[in-house]
């Protein structure tokens, strides 16, 4: 057995990561070939889906059905496709990466937005055969509006195109074009055979003429989202009063920092009300903190009694969030019914709920052409500018500043259904 | 402090997203309860829950759905866990079920844990007019729960329909349900094995000794070793006989269906070391899970 270091595992940082491509893509293929090489899957799990019954051990990935081991429920076994996002697991000595595995079907685009919504990277597949697909675009403009900080795309399935460099520059370049129009900052091309494993996580030997990393060294190099520069910004989830014998005037409010950091002593003001005070106490069970940072869940106690809820807000003075009635948004629309103007909603961004009704729909973004199209109503899949009338004011920060005071779903106030994702523009 | 130490590791970023689901789900539910099974992942789930709300004490209580097949070691380390932490636990048993003498030898794995465990938790989650309840299951476990979401929806019979599940985007949950239906919430759908060991290690969290390797009495059958008692001398097969063999449980369940393995793994340290190297899924010991569908299956009809 090697040597364990406990030392070492206190330097792995956690790095969510996306996955998505059409289907036929090889994109669990892919999965299974990183989840097998990092040893993210176990040998029952293995066995459990090999080709041949009977083998004890498993020699190659070659021998496993790698597309099962990722299709969870049965629907998808039976009808050979991917229906549902899957979370899947793996570790290097470096990382550990949390993959949500999408569906690349059109009709379960709305699962693609779930799983990529929380990424730091994403991973768009290719057919090295088929070249740029309409969905590729599609999934890729969706990426880029959640604002995902790294985009990969893996030329797939080298080995059936001879592993032609010239059939890869050719999608390089068209992706590189596109993701340009996007405002993509880093976009990373690179080709793979996931079934032989070149550029997974070995190099391979049929692609010599491609300098960069593999995969699974990009995924490893990648520089993990910094929230620091950004403003404080405490969401308050719950305003803690146990009124024990112990704690009788206790009163500390809770909540997960979304950007920025805090120090005892700091003078915070609370949206809505206004109200100024200074921070007493960074409580945590593990003893209190001097200073705390996103995206830490903390306690603070204030040295002022002052009005502050559930849905309520802690910022720095001078670093003030606006509230409006008034919202203007691109929203990824994932209900079955249209979205159609002068209909109510409900609201949810970070702890505050609120009443909504579509004012206007601005244009619908075509994912093709990206024209901005007139619309009447927003259907399944589609996205647009939708600028919303609010029953009371809500502070939030545009999407482009910051990615969790900036988001918000919209929720079906009679099925109770989420039904849109929207980035505040 | 320079821009680099404002990192957390990655067992520090999974606690903080744990304890902001616990958090949420207190806000927006009526009446939550947290499913508490004794086992490692529970333990890693309650220890989430205290962390949540100190320095006030936990707002829900604790429901064990006992089938009466656990291990003794495990009611000893409930009881006296729970009143060290000063939780306010709920135990339920399906108490027509065990008197009519339900058990997996007779009636097969499926029917038992149907009665004992889906049954009793339904019945529990009812009487207790529950609508959110927490549960310690985890996303690496097993290839359908990878699919699940954080906040999942039951309607009202208590079932998971997996192909219409809620979009579940950013960190904003939605906790809106109609009357009747409830959700099980999964605080730690992100952890995997590997995380929950060196997380109680690095925690020190208290666990059943059952997961510390000792010689125990077993008897093995092909693969699997099962603990013998006394009092359970009649599920030995024919020609198996008992012997003291140096081992430890990964997971715990009940004990008629829950295999230990060999290990020499007498500490925490030990323990994670054993579970970066292991080339096993811990849900191997677990004979729920055998058969091509069984934990969707099981999780459809509201299993937990």
């Amino acid at each position: 057995m090697t040597e364990f270091n406990f030392e070492l595992t206190k330097e792995i940082e956690l790095l969510r990561l996306v996955t998505v491509g059409s289907v036929d893509d090889g994109k669990s293929t892919m999965i299974g070939r990183l989840l097998v090489d990092t040893k993210g899957a176990f040998e029952d799990q293995l066995l459990a889906v090999r080709k041949k019954k009977g083998t004890e051990h498993i020699a190659s990935a070659a021998e496993i059905d790698l597309a099962m081991l990722t299709d969870g429920l049965s629907a998808e076994r039976e009808q050979g496709i991917t229906i549902d996002v899957a979370y899947r697991y793996f570790a290097t000595p470096k990382r550990k990466f949390i993959m949500a595995d999408c569906p690349g079907h059109e009709q379960y685009t709305r699962n693609m937005v779930t799983g990529a919504s929380t990424a730091n990277a994403a991973i768009i597949l290719i057919d090295a055969r088929n070249g740029v697909m309409p969905q590729t675009k599609r999934h890729t403009h969706i990426l880029a509006l959640l604002g995902i900080p790294h985009l990969i795309v893996a030329v797939n399935k080298m080995d059936l195109v001879d592993h032609d460099q010239a059939a890869f520059e050719q999608i390089r370049e068209e992706m590189n074009a596109y993701c340009a129009k996007q405002g993509v900052k880093d976009l990373i091309c690179l080709p793979m055979s996931a079934l032989d494993g070149d550029m997974v996580a070995v190099r391979g030997e049929h692609m010599a003429w491609y300098e960069g990393k593999t995969l699974l060294e990009t995924l490893e190099g990648l520089s993990v989202l910094e929230t620091d520069e950004q403003l404080f910004r405490l969401p308050v989830q719950l305003v803690n009063r146990p009124q024990t014998a112990e704690l009788p005037d206790y009163r500390g409010f809770m909540g997960a920092i979304a950007s920025g950091t805090v120090k005892v002593g700091d003078t915070v003001r609370a949206i809505p009300s206004g109200n100024t005070s200074t921070v007493k106490e960074i409580i945590t069970f593990d003893g209190n903190l001097e200073e705390a940072f996103a995206p830490q869940s903390i306690t603070l106690t204030l040295n002022d009694e002052i009005d502050v809820s559930r849905g309520d807000m802690l910022v720095h003075i001078g670093g003030e969030i606006s509230d409006s009635k008034e919202l203007t948004a691109n929203v990824c629309w994932i209900g079955d019914e249209p979205l159609i103007v002068r209909k109510k909603y409900l609201i949810k961004h970070t702890t505050q709920s609120v009443k909504a009704m579509v004012a206007s729909i601005d244009f619908r973004r075509d994912i093709h052409t990206l024209n901005k199209d007139e619309a009447d109503e927003l259907a399944m899949n589609e996205i647009g500018q939708i600028t919303f009338k609010l029953m009371k004011p809500l502070h939030c920060d545009s999407y482009a500043d910051n990615r969790t005071t900036g988001s918000f779903i919209v929720i079906d106030t009679f099925t109770n259904n989420t039904v849109g994702a929207g980035m505040i523009v | 402090m320079s821009k680099n130490e404002h990192k957390l590791t990655q067992l520090k970023a999974l606690e903080a997203e744990s304890i902001h689901i616990i958090r949420e789900v207190v806000a927006e539910f009526r009446n939550p309860v947290m499913l508490y099974s004794v086992g490692k992942d529970s333990s890693v789930m309650l220890h989430l829950a205290r962390k949540a709300f100190y320095p006030a004490p936990l707002p829900f209580s604790l429901l064990h759905v006992d089938t009466g097949y656990k291990f003794k070691e495990m009611y000893e380390f409930r009881d006296s866990f729970c009143k060290e932490i000063g939780a306010n636990l709920i135990v339920r048993r399906n108490e027509d079920a065990i008197a009519k003498g339900m058990n997996p030898k007779e009636f097969g794995v499926a029917r038992c844990c149907g009665a004992l465990k889906t049954k009793g938790l339904l019945d529990a989650l009812e009487e207790g007019e529950y609508d959110a309840a927490f549960g310690g299951a985890r996303r690496d476990e097993e290839r359908s729960r990878a699919k699940e979401r954080v906040f999942s929806m039951r309607d009202e019979f208590g079932q998971w329909d997996p192909k219409n599940q809620r979009p579940e985007l950013w960190n904003i949950y939605n906790g809106k349900i109609h009357d009747g239906e409830s959700v099980r919430v999964f605080p730690i759908s992100n952890w995997t094995e590997m995380d929950i060991w060196s997380y109680i290690r690095e925690e020190e969290i208290p666990i059943v000794p059952l997961y510390f390797a000792k010689e125990r009495l077993m008897i093995e059958r092909g693969n699997l070793l099962i603990p013998y008692y006394e009092e359970t001398k009649d599920q030995l097969l024919e020609g198996e006989e008992p012997k003291m063999i140096m081992s430890r449980f990964r997971t715990l369940g009940c004990s008629p269906c829950t295999g230990a393995v060999h290990s020499d793994a007498t500490n925490m340290d030990e323990i994670v070391i054993e579970a970066a190297a292991a080339r096993r899924s811990e849900r191997e010991t677990r004979i729920i899970d055998h058969g091509s569908n069984s934990m969707e299956d099981k999780k459809k009809e509201g299993y937990f």
